[in-house]
C-alpha cells in the first residue's frame, strides 16, 4: 500500500536520477525552486502548467512523475482536506474547462458533489478531434499521470469511485502510455481501494473512441461509453446529475485535469496570479498553419494574439503577409489581421465571434482563400454531423453546397444572404454544440472578409489566388522559350516555338500549376491570377 | 408533485412541475408542431420543430425536452420561432421526394400538414437528395428511405420490445439512414412485421403494404376494434370504403401494448371482406401460406375437426 512516506522515499530516490539524466541530455534548466524548464527561446517564452512535465519526465515511469512532486497533491488532499474544501478551492481557482466552452470546473464539480447518488463517475474527455489540434495528445503521451491524478482528486471531491478515459483510437501511443500509467498507478496503490490508507477508492478504465468527432460532445461521449451510437442527448437533465448510466457524472477535458494537481500543489493564489481575472491560468495552443515555428505553445490567458503568432511563433512563413488566424477548430472563427492585438481569453474571443475552443490555432497568409477555409471547415462538420437533428444534418449540407459552388465559380447573387440565414437557423435551432457552432467559420469569414465572397460571386475571382476553378495560368513576355513548361504540362496544352514565347491553351488547362513549377526561377515567366 | 404556473402565448396555465412545455401547451389547446415527439417514447429533440421562445433565455428551446418552471413565459409562435421552423421544414422538404400525389401517407403525413400550415412548397435545386433506397422485400411493410426524415420514432418504438430491437441508425451526417439489423432488408432481418414502426412513422417512409392502393386517409370510414388474440387487446382500425371493409391498420402501441403480426392477421381475417393471402417468414424468406398456418391453428383445427366429427357422429346416433 502506498503511504505518504513511501511517496517521499520514491521522490528522494528518483529525483537525482531524473536530474542527472536531464543534465546529461542538456535539454532543461533546473531552477532553484525545483521547477524544470526546457531549454530554448521557444520554451522560455511560454508558461507551462499543463505541459510542465512534457519532454522532461519519462511517461512510462511513475517514479519520474513522483520525482517532480507527482501525486503529492492527491496525498495531501486525502490526508488533510475535506471534499467541501476541494470544491471551494476549485471554485476559487476559477479553472475553466479547457475543452472549449470554458465552464468553471469548480461549479461543475459542486453540482455532482451536492447530488446524492450511490454511484458517481469521472470521465476524461480525450477524444481530441479538431483538425490540426494535438494539445491533449501531447499531455497523454508525455505526462499521463497528471491526468490520472487530476481525475482522482476530482473523484474524491465529488464522491466518485470510478473513472473512464475516453480516448480516440487514432492515438495509439496515447492509449499505450495510459495503459502503462494506469497499470503502474494500480501496482503502487495510487489507484484501487483505500488509497493512501484512507477510505477513498478510485479506479480508472480506458474506453476507445472509433473516430467520430461528435463523441467529443459530452453526452454523445456518454452514449458511446454506454455502448450506444454516439449521438448527443437532449438536455433534460444535467450530466452532473444524470449522466453515465443515469448517474452523476463529471466530464472534463485532458488539459483541465492536467491543471488540477498543479493548482493544489502551488495554491489557488498562485494559479490566479497567472492569466486574467475571468480566465485565470494558461492555455495550450496547437500553433499550426503558415507560421514559422509550429508546435504546442502554452501561454498565460490574455496574451495578445500578436505575441503568440510573432514572438513565439516567429511570424508568418517565408515573409508573407499575415492574413488571419483561425481559433477553435470547426466551431471557431477566423480573426482578421486588424484584430491581431486581441487578448486570447474566453471573453475576448467570444466578443469577436470566434471561440477559444480546445486550442487549435491556424495561421493563414495572403495566399489563403477565406471562402475556401470556410468551405474546408464546413466540409468537416458535414462529414462529422451525427445526423440526429435536422438543422445540422440538412442545413450544414446545404451551406456546404453553396460554398462549393462559390469556390467553383458558380456562386450566385444572394448566396451570401442564404448562407447568413442558414447560419442563423443552424446556430439557434441545433441540438448540440457541434451544430450550434458549425456555422461559425462561415459567419466570421463573411463578417471580416465579405469582399472575398463578393469577388468570388460577382467577378468570379479568387483574390488569394487559391481557388483552382477561378485562377488562370499565363505565360508573360519574360518567357525565353526554353520549353520546360511544355514538357512538364501533363495535358500538353502549352505550345510555342523554341526561344519563342509559349502560350497556354486556357480551355484545356487543368490548372495543376506544373508549368509554374517547371519555369526556371530566374525566368519566372508563368504567373497565376 | 407541486404545481407551477406559467404563461403560454398570453394564457396562464397551471400544471404539475414535471410537465414539458409541449404537454402544458396541449392542455390549453395550443399545438406545437413536432415530428419526433411522442409522449409514449423517449424524448430526443431531433426534429427541432417544437422550438419555442422562453423569455429570459437567449437560445430557442425545444418544448418537448424543456420542463415548465414557475413564472415561465413561453411564446410558441413568435416571429423568430416561426421563421426558424419554416427553415427547418424547408430543409426537410428540400431532401424529400415530391410524391404527395400518390403517396399512401398523404392526408395523414405530418410533413405535409406542417408544410401546409407554414405555407411551404417543394422547390427545385441541384443539391443532394436522399438516395432512392426502397425496401420492397416484405409483403407487410414498405420501407422508403428517400422519404425518411430520420425522426427516429421507429427506432425508439422498436427498441421498446426487448426481443425485437431491429431498427437502428446507420452512417452519419446527411448519409444517416434507418437500417434493419446490420443493414439488411426487412425480409432478411429479424423483423417480425409487428408494424409498431409503421404506426409511429410521421411520413411515408414506413407504409402498411396491405392498405396500399385500397383506400386513402380521407376516404370511407373507419372504426376501432380491439384484438382478441391475447389479453393486451391492441387497437386496430378497420377501414371501410362504404361497401366493404378493405383493410385493418394497427393503432400506435400505447400502454404497454406490444402489437404483433398474428394479432393483426387475425383481426384482418375477422373484419376484412376479401383479405389478401397471408405470408410468414421461414428461414429469412417470406412465403405465402394458409391462414391456418399463419395463425398457428393447424393442430388446433385438426383437433377441432376430429372432436367435432366425433360429436357429429354422437349427434347422428
Amino acid at each position: 500500500m502506498i503511504t505518504v512516506e513511501r511517496l517521499r522515499e520514491i521522490k528522494e530516490k528518483q529525483r537525482p536520477i531524473l536530474e542527472a539524466r536531464l543534465k546529461e541530455k542538456d535539454i532543461a534548466t533546473i531552477n532553484e525552486d525545483g521547477s524544470i524548464v526546457l531549454k530554448g527561446e521557444y520554451y522560455e517564452r511560454q508558461v507551462r502548467i499543463a505541459l510542465k512535465n512534457c519532454g522532461i519526465i519519462d511517461p512510462y515511469n511513475i517514479e519520474d512523475y513522483i520525482a517532480v512532486d507527482g501525486y503529492s497533491a492527491l496525498a495531501d488532499i486525502l490526508m488533510n482536506k475535506s471534499r467541501q474544501e476541494i470544491i471551494d478551492d476549485m471554485k476559487a481557482s476559477n479553472l475553466r474547462g479547457r475543452g472549449g466552452a470554458g465552464f468553471p470546473t469548480g461549479r461543475k464539480w459542486e453540482e455532482a458533489f451536492k447530488y446524492d447518488a450511490d454511484q458517481k463517475y469521472m470521465i476524461c474527455n480525450a477524444d481530441e478531434g479538431d483538425p490540426g489540434a494535438f494539445m491533449d495528445r501531447s499531455i497523454l503521451e508525455n505526462d499521463p499521470h497528471a491526468v490520472l491524478e487530476g481525475m482522482a482528486i476530482g473523484g474524491y471531491a465529488v464522491g466518485a469511485s470510478k473513472g473512464f478515459i475516453y480516448v480516440r483510437a487514432e492515438y495509439p501511443l496515447a492509449v499505450k502510455t495510459l495503459r502503462v500509467a494506469i497499470e503502474q498507478a494500480r501496482e503502487l496503490g495510487i489507484l484501487g481501494n483505500n488509497i493512501f490508507g484512507t477510505d477513498f477508492s478510485f479506479d480508472i478504465e480506458l474506453r476507445l473512441g472509433s473516430g467520430a468527432f461528435v463523441c467529443g460532445e459530452g453526452t454523445a461521449l456518454i452514449e458511446s461509453i454506454e455502448g450506444k451510437r454516439g449521438m448527443p442527448r437532449t438536455k433534460v437533465f444535467r450530466t452532473a446529475h444524470k449522466g453515465l448510466w443515469q448517474k452523476p457524472t463529471i466530464i472534463n477535458n485532458v488539459e483541465t485535469y492536467a491543471n488540477v494537481p498543479v493548482i493544489f500543489q502551488k495554491g489557488v493564489d498562485w494559479f490566479r496570479s497567472i492569466g486574467t481575472e475571468k480566465s485565470p491560468g494558461t492555455k495550450v495552443f496547437a500553433l499550426v498553419g503558415k507560421v514559422e515555428n509550429a508546435g504546442l505553445v502554452e501561454v498565460p490567458m490574455g496574451m495578445p494574439l500578436r505575441e503568440i503568432v510573432y514572438d513565439i511563433g516567429g511570424g508568418v512563413q517565408d515573409g508573407k503577409k499575415f492574413k488571419a488566424v483561425q481559433t477553435g477548430g470547426p466551431s471557431g472563427g477566423c480573426i482578421p489581421a486588424d484584430l491581431i492585438d486581441t487578448p486570447v481569453d474566453f471573453e475576448s474571443l467570444d466578443k469577436i465571434g470566434s471561440i477559444m475552443g480546445s486550442g487549435g490555432m491556424v495561421v493563414m497568409d495572403e495566399e489563403t482563400c477565406m471562402v475556401d477555409i470556410a468551405r474546408f471547415f464546413l466540409d468537416f462538420t458535414v462529414e462529422e454531423s451525427c445526423g440526429k437533428c435536422v438543422p445540422c444534418r440538412e442545413g450544414t449540407k446545404r451551406m456546404l453546397e453553396i460554398l462549393e459552388n462559390i469556390v467553383a465559380g458558380k456562386g450566385e447573387e444572394g448566396d451570401i444572404e442564404k448562407l447568413e440565414r442558414l447560419s442563423d437557423t443552424i446556430s439557434s435551432a441545433s441540438l448540440c454544440g457541434l451544430g450550434q457552432t458549425a456555422a461559425n467559420p462561415v459567419v466570421t469569414t463573411i463578417k471580416y472578409f465579405r469582399d472575398e465572397y463578393e469577388a468570388h460571386i460577382k467577378e468570379k475571382k479568387c483574390p488569394a489566388g487559391s481557388c483552382q476553378a477561378l485562377v488562370q495560368y499565363f505565360i508573360t513576355e519574360k518567357c525565353i522559350g526554353c520549353g520546360a513548361c511544355a514538357r512538364a504540362c501533363p495535358v500538353g496544352c502549352i505550345s510555342g516555338d523554341k526561344k519563342e514565347r509559349h502560350v497556354i491553351d486556357q480551355d484545356r488547362c487543368i490548372k495543376c500549376g506544373a508549368c509554374m513549377e517547371a519555369c526556371p526561377p530566374k525566368v519566372s515567366a508563368v504567373v497565376r491570377r | 408533485m407541486a404545481n407551477v404556473r406559467l404563461t403560454i402565448d398570453g394564457q396562464m396555465v397551471t400544471v404539475p412541475s414535471d410537465t414539458s412545455i409541449i404537454e402544458a401547451a396541449k392542455m390549453i389547446d395550443i399545438e406545437i408542431p413536432a415530428l419526433c415527439y411522442d409522449p409514449n417514447l423517449e424524448v430526443v429533440s431531433a426534429c427541432r420543430l417544437c422550438i419555442v421562445e422562453i423569455e429570459g433565455s437567449k437560445k430557442l428551446q425545444t418544448a418537448c425536452s424543456t420542463r415548465v418552471k414557475e413564472g415561465m413565459v413561453v411564446h410558441t409562435h413568435s416571429e423568430k420561432v416561426v421563421e426558424a421552423r419554416k427553415d427547418i421544414l424547408q430543409l426537410l422538404l428540400d431532401s424529400h421526394p415530391n410524391d404527395c400525389l400518390t403517396c399512401q401517407k398523404a392526408g395523414e403525413c405530418l410533413l405535409q400538414k406542417y408544410a401546409y400550415e407554414y405555407g411551404l412548397k417543394f422547390r427545385e435545386h441541384d443539391g443532394a437528395m436522399r438516395p432512392q433506397l426502397l425496401d420492397t422485400s416484405s409483403p407487410y411493410i414498405l420501407k422508403d428511405n428517400a422519404k425518411c426524415i430520420l425522426c427516429g420514432k421507429c427506432v425508439r418504438t422498436c427498441y421498446e420490445v426487448s426481443e425485437r430491437q431491429v431498427l437502428y441508425f446507420a452512417d452519419r451526417g446527411y448519409g444517416t439512414k434507418i437500417v434493419c439489423d446490420a443493414d439488411q432488408t426487412l425480409e432478411e432481418s429479424s423483423c417480425v412485421s409487428c408494424n409498431r414502426c409503421v404506426t409511429v412513422c410521421p411520413v411515408g417512409a414506413l407504409i402498411d403494404k396491405r392498405v396500399m392502393g385500397k383506400i386513402r386517409a380521407w376516404e370511407g370510414s373507419s372504426k376501432v376494434v380491439n384484438c382478441k388474440v391475447c389479453q393486451y387487446g391492441c387497437e386496430f382500425e378497420v377501414k371501410s370504403n362504404g361497401k366493404e371493409n378493405v383493410a385493418v391498420v394497427a393503432k400506435p402501441p400505447a400502454n404497454g401494448r406490444p402489437l404483433c403480426l398474428k394479432g393483426r392477421l387475425t383481426t384482418e381475417l375477422l373484419y376484412v371482406d376479401k383479405p389478401e393471402d397471408p405470408y410468414r417468414k421461414v428461414d429469412g424468406k417470406f412465403e405465402k401460406t394458409t391462414w391456418a398456418k399463419a395463425l398457428s391453428l393447424v393442430d388446433i383445427m385438426e383437433k377441432v375437426e376430429k372432436l367435432d366429427s366425433v360429436n357429429d357422429e354422437i349427434g347422428e346416433k
